[in-house]
């Protein structure tokens, strides 16, 4: 009897679609028991895969406390997510994890007041851990998101956000979007300058993921506000093959993003190359 | 120790066939040596080593990692895995039986790749002990001694006797197996073959390489150097330095269209290609600097600082002898150590 080899991955079955934004879709995922197929920490990621067209990294959007499936919200943008964007449901895809290290959420997090600063499909890795907290709520202080996209339609699991997590109390969130818009009456806006304006208090965790033209501005308007790097987390994206360390392509130095991240607290990145 | 008159060196590989396979260096018609899998008659090549490193024996240029049946919605896996038969690698130099343990650092790490963990269990390595080490020979910069090689049982050849040593628990096994061919000896004909090779390896023109530098620079110091520009300059791109190299291990994994299902396996890949980091957003190593900077700061550098100071390098010479551009790890450690 060989050992378990992670790189052969399980059945999943595709449950639910939700179509989020025009390219992204929310995708519903379970074993073909009709269970979930792992546990995972908030941050952590899975290796997805359609045989005969490619496999690819993808964070789990779901909350481990969601007893009853995982949920990876995809943005159509290449070869496989052009194919998962086609799917029908019913549709068994191949899954394999968790992977990662995922966000500290039982120790740095906890008792903390938070700060969720998204942009784009980058609230995708946020929405696990921003739902882990809000189950969890006597451990966490209060919770602040800001979450900003190109226009009301792209903001992704809009409806999740106004009919939960606006609702919740201790919970305030931000939303703005890049340009004037018909129908939208909220904040217009890039994000570095939207949480430059909400001046946050100083002694919030701040949990950052986006394109990096926005963290790159969103760090510099924190630092100027007084935040330190060790105070700012993100979670990073690099192409993987393997998930585990091995193939040799993700790496930032002598870090592996699928193994050693996706997570990094910013002091830590700063002592790697700039490469990514 | 113990000792084999040469004479009978055909019927110790014929001894050790009959129990399982033995792969041994021969040269091929265009006087190049490579692996084959001894049969009577096939005789022992001379050369200082094989074209391609000995890595082929536990991490394959490809590996089936399993095998996917599709029909319509519904996906099935199907795990092909066997077991590796026993097999015995026998005249592996010194470099390559270094590079094995390199590569255990990788793919023993957890969680383990079952597919080189079952070829190594099975996998019994006897090496040779060079006696003419040549001018791109280079693994004493790595504190590797070319005439006492690692792996499981060290051979030293001379004119009339073939001396065979254990090293590891396994190696005593393949001995004992094989034990009424041999006779317990002294060393001292190993003694003497070690003290000549010695100085010919002291006189080799890399000799004195120092690798200093890497170790007392930071890594964001040698990532930042202004040295990888002109270095880089000229590269190709073309990989060949990571094909031959016994320690590159970047590995991609594709899906093949049998016709009747689809075969997932893993190839050998090189940070040299320009795909190779390329997503559908962007690639964070765009241009060659970046991916020539990329191997050289792997083996030097992050290999080194995430396995006890341990180089990723065996200095086999065989990127000096097949880059078509002349460029390779040497002048690159030796365009640092100079500033």
């Amino acid at each position: 009897m060989m050992l378990n080899e992670t790189l052969i991955p399980k059945i999943g079955v595709v449950t639910d679609i939700r179509q989020d934004t025009p390219d992204v879709k929310t995708f519903r995922v379970v074993g073909t028991d009709g269970n979930k197929l792992f546990e995972h920490i908030p941050g952590q990621c899975a290796m997805l895969s359609v045989p005969g067209v490619g496999e690819g990294m993808f964070s789990i959007t779901s909350s481990p406390t969601n007893r009853e499936y995982m949920e990876f919200s995809i943005k159509k943008c290449g070869c496989l997510t052009t194919w998962l964007h086609m799917m029908d449901v019913g549709q068994q895809i191949t899954v394999r994890g968790p992977y990662g290290n995922g966000f500290p959420v039982e120790s740095t997090f906890k008792g903390k007041d938070l700060l969720f600063v998204a942009g784009g499909i980058g609230l995708a890795p946020l929405r696990s851990v921003i739902n882990y907290v809000r189950d969890n709520r006597a451990n966490y202080g209060k919770v602040q998101i800001v979450y900003g996209s190109r226009s009301m339609d792209d903001l992704v699991d809009y409806k999740e956000i106004i009919d939960e997590w606006m609702k919740d109390d201790g919970i305030e969130v931000n939303l703005t979007i890049d340009r004037e818009q018909e129908g939208w009456d909220g904040h217009v806006g890039f994000v570095p300058n939207y949480v430059k304006e909400l001046n946050p208090d100083l002694s919030k965790t701040v949990v950052m993921c986006g394109p990096p033209i926005m963290i790159k501005f969103t760090l510099a308007g924190l630092k100027e506000l007084g935040f330190n790097e060790t105070q700012v987390f993100t979670t990073m994206e690099l192409r993987m093959k393997c998930a585990v360390g091995k193939c040799g392509r993700c790496n930032i130095g002598n870090k592996y993003v699928c193994k050693d991240g996706p997570v990094f607290r910013f002091d830590q990145l700063d002592e790697l190359p700039n490469e990514y | 120790m113990f000792r084999l008159p040469a004479d009978k060196l055909n019927e110790f590989f014929a001894a050790i066939a009959s129990a399982q396979s033995l792969y041994i260096p021969v040269d091929g018609d265009d006087g190049r040596a490579s692996y084959k899998k001894w049969t009577e008659g096939t005789a022992l090549s001379k050369a200082l080593n094989t074209v391609r490193s000995a890595k082929d024996f536990f991490f394959p240029q490809t590996t089936d990692i399993c095998d996917f049946n599709m029909n319509g919605k519904n996906i099935e896996i199907i795990d092909n895995r066997t077991e590796s038969e026993d097999f015995v690698i026998f005249g592996v130099r010194a470099c390559d039986a270094r590079s094995f343990t390199i590569l255990d650092k990788v793919f023993l790490a957890e969680p383990i790749d079952t597919y080189y963990a079952t070829r190594r269990e099975h996998g019994t390595v006897i090496t040779m002990a060079c006696t003419e080490p040549e001018e791109n020979c280079f693994c004493g910069v790595f504190g590797i001694d070319a005439a006492a090689p690692e792996g499981d049982a060290a051979c030293w050849m001379t004119e009339d006797s073939l001396y065979i040593k254990a090293n590891t628990e396994k190696g005593e096994k393949f001995i004992e197996s094989i034990k009424s061919m041999l006779e317990e000896c002294d060393s001292s004909a190993v003694d003497a073959q070690k003290a000549k090779t010695k100085e010919i390896l002291e006189k080799l023109p890399f000799a004195n390489v120092s690798t200093d530098y890497f170790r007392k620079n930071t890594l964001l110091d040698i990532f930042g150097s202004e040295h990888w520009k002109k270095l880089s300059e000229s590269c190709l791109g073309c990989g060949t330095c990571t094909f031959v190299c016994p320690t590159c291990q970047c590995y991609d994994i594709k899906d093949y269209d049998t016709g009747h299902g689809i075969k997932r396996y893993r190839t050998w890949d090189s940070c040299m290609y320009s795909d190779f980091t390329r997503m559908a957003h962007g690639n964070s190593r765009n241009s060659q600097v970046e991916r020539f900077r990329q191997r050289f700061m792997h083996k030097l550098v992050y290999f080194p600082d995430n396995n006890n100071g341990e180089f990723g390098c065996v200095g086999c010479g065989r990127c000096l002898s097949r880059c078509p551009i002349s460029m390779n790890i040497i002048k690159v450690i030796k365009t640092f150590g100079e500033e």
